[in-house]
């Protein structure tokens, strides 16, 4: 290999990049910045407990639950389509895990591939009419919004006799070899034997006062790295950069658009469905408001991640860090004395600010004038 | 002289009601530079899309290697080994230089769920495929939308070379070059001819055409005006032809179908 990346043959007309502004160019940087600030917020009014450990797995659990969405909702986003339906999506398939383990009695190996499957269907007919019809998949996915919250509240009253609440799933899975990896903590052995060698606090009877690593932390680092891996080391994550970029370009190039934009719509749902099954279990129950307005979160925190609305441009990084930010804010609140509605007015003015941000980024990236 | 590689026969194609193409015959053999001229909205960007898969023809057949064939889409036709500039490029400007160069085609290393996306080899394809067509790249890494309206153009170009292997397909591809890109172009189109290819050429450039074009097809209103070979017309006859799409329609009786 002769000439890599970089190391192009010295030119008059370049002036030298300084480290700022080539990392002023990536994607994620807006979103690591707005860490550093909301933990620099936090650190100044909030109770110091909040970064013991204890309260940082105190924020990255709800931080993780909205990830596994956004997440797969920047995915989509690079890839130029909007999913409107996945927080109607959890209650759906929460609604579907639930009669599987309840009403058919079935066990969590056949429960959790029939929801997912089941989600990935729906993903897969949302993609179909955007594709056939060439409407914006924004206002496809909108009546699917209220068309799969709507099922969840029939389907949940037919299921429970007119109920809104299927209840019953704690005893249904309570002996299921596979509830430990979609619900509860991690690590628990490592815990225990660090409390008991006096690296953790422990409660008076000698437990750790931190039991473990909730479960969702670990699918939110692992789909994080996933994707990224997916989005910048396959050819599947130019397909996904080339679908959002220009559809037509990508084709005309022999991108199988279609193909990548259905399996984007697949993904998508089938992230909401693991969430509902993680939730569902931990819950116990499930009902039909469950990832209400979840979709907006996952978008805004795609958003913040610098994903562009127009598709085309963003990071899983990025979705990763604007989760995070999310949970920092909803939980940190607790933390100080102020009122914890100031969380919608913290969301607006965050989400507006990474539009703005992120359209600047774009104008640099492209060198538009 | 050898089999055309693809021919095409009398491929009409309408769009609603319109009627972009009406009965248009076209064939390219291994070894030679096919022109095809015509007016603004004669049909030629229309046909070469038909060629490379991007539309399937209304009516018509296409034969590729002796055998019938219909491309469902620019990766089928990719695949047999079709490449194609269209007039717009097919760039994506929010992404890399090296990453346009290879999409859709990306070169994998690694082995089962370790199969990647081989970077370091796409950006040394894409500098050392820019500069032998006369460009410096500041570096592969750069964004598509950054280039000039000429290097985008290029890039383009360079690509389809890189990759096809039997029929090369360049629509208008020197409409922005400046000329020495534009020497560099017509050598490259001369190298891959005299290796085999098959290539296709769309200009408005008559002198463009001549230099290096075997055999020529004017293109009006959709239909084919008539395929002249090298020698066989001049330039001022073939300026005549693409211009005066209009009387020409007219004249062409008394040409007796020669041009
Ligand atoms: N997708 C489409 N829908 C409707 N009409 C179309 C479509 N594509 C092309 N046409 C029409 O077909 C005709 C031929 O267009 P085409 O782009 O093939 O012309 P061209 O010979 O390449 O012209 P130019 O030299 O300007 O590039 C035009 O009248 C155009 O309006
Ligand atoms: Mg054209």
């Amino acid at each position: 290999m002769s000439t890599g990346a970089g190391n192009s043959i010295a030119d008059e007309r370049i002036k030298t990049e300084p480290l700022l502004s080539r990392l002023m160019k990536r994607p994620e940087l807006g979103a690591i910045a707005g860490v550093i600030l909301v933990t620099l917020f936090f650190l100044i009014t909030a109770d110091s407990s909040m970064f013991t450990l204890s309260g940082i797995l105190n924020f990255l659990s709800p931080a993780a639950q909205l990830g596994i969405l956004a997440i797969a909702a920047a995915l989509l986003m690079i890839g130029g389509e909007f999913d409107l339906s996945i927080g109607s999506m959890v209650a759906f398939a929460g609604m579907i895990f639930g009669a599987c383990v309840v009403n058919a009695d079935l066990p969590l190996i056949v429960a959790i591939p029939l929801t997912l499957a089941f989600a990935a269907l729906i993903g897969m007919a949302n993609g179909l009419v955007v594709l056939r019809t060439g409407l914006p998949s924004f206002i496809v996915t909108l009546a699917g919004l209220f068309m799969l919250r709507g099922l969840s509240l029939v389907g949940l009253k037919w299921l429970t006799d007119g109920s809104t609440q299927l209840r019953g799933i704690r005893e249904a899975v309570a002996d299921d070899l596979l509830t430990p990896l979609f619900a509860g903590d991690a690590f628990g052995g490592l815990f225990r034997w660090a409390a008991a060698n006096g690296y953790l606090d422990t409660f008076p009877n000698g437990d750790p006062t931190v039991p473990g690593v909730p479960v969702e932390i670990l699918w939110f680092l692992g789909l994080a790295a996933l994707a990224t891996w997916v989005l910048l080391r396959t050819p599947a994550g130019n397909w996904i950069f080339a679908a959002g970029g220009d559809a037509n370009a990508a084709a005309n190039s022999g991108v199988p658009v279609r193909r990548v934009k259905i399996t984007l719509f697949m993904v998508t749902a089938a992230c909401a469905a693991l969430l509902a099954i993680m939730q569902v279990i931990d819950a116990g129950s499930t009902d039909a408001r469950r990832g209400f307005q979840k979709e907006f979160e996952a978008i805004i925190a795609a958003v913040i991640g610098g994903c562009l609305l127009t598709g085309g441009y963003g990071s899983a990084i990025g979705a990763f860090f604007g989760s995070i930010i999310f949970g920092m804010v909803v939980i940190g609140l607790t933390y100080t004395g102020f009122d914890q509605d100031w969380f919608q007015v913290f969301l607006g003015a965050m989400l507006l600010l990474a539009v703005i941000f992120n359209n600047a980024i774009r104008k640099r990236v492209t060198g538009e004038r | 002289m050898s089999d055309p590689i693809i021919q095409l026969d009398n491929i009409e194609k309408h769009f609603g009601n319109v009627i972009a193409l009406n009965g248009v015959s076209f064939d390219v053999r291994a070894g030679e530079c096919h022109c095809l001229l015509g007016d603004n909205g004669a049909g030629k960007s229309t046909f070469i899309k038909t060629m490379s898969g991007v539309h399937q023809p209304t009516r018509g057949s296409i034969t590729f290697e002796g055998k019938p064939m219909s491309f469902g889409s620019t990766r089928e036709a990719m695949e047999a080994g079709i490449a194609t500039v269209f007039q717009d490029l097919a760039m994506i400007p929010l992404m890399s230089v090296a990453r346009n160069f290879f999409m859709g085609r990306e070169p994998v290393k690694g082995w089962g769920p370790f199969r990647r996306f081989d970077v370091d080899h796409a950006n040394a394809v894409t500098m050392a495929e820019m500069k032998k067509m006369g460009i410096n790249l500041r570096g592969a890494d750069q964004a598509v939308g950054t280039l000039s309206g000429g290097e985008r153009q290029t890039v383009a170009i360079a690509r389809a070379v890189h990759f096809g292997a039997k029929v090369l397909i360049l629509d208008e591809p020197t409409s922005a070059l400046g000329v020495r890109q534009t020497s560099n172009v017509l050598a490259t189109i001369d190298k891959v001819r005299k290796a085999g290819v098959g290539v296709v050429f769309i200009s408005h450039n008559v002198r463009h055409a001549m230099a290096v074009g075997d055999r020529f097809t004017v293109l009006n209103r959709g239909k084919t005006l008539g395929t002249a070979k090298r020698g066989e017309i001049t330039a001022e006859q073939l300026q005549d032809l693409m211009a005066g799409g209009q009387e020409l329609a007219q004249l062409e009786s008394t040409l007796g179908g020669t041009v």
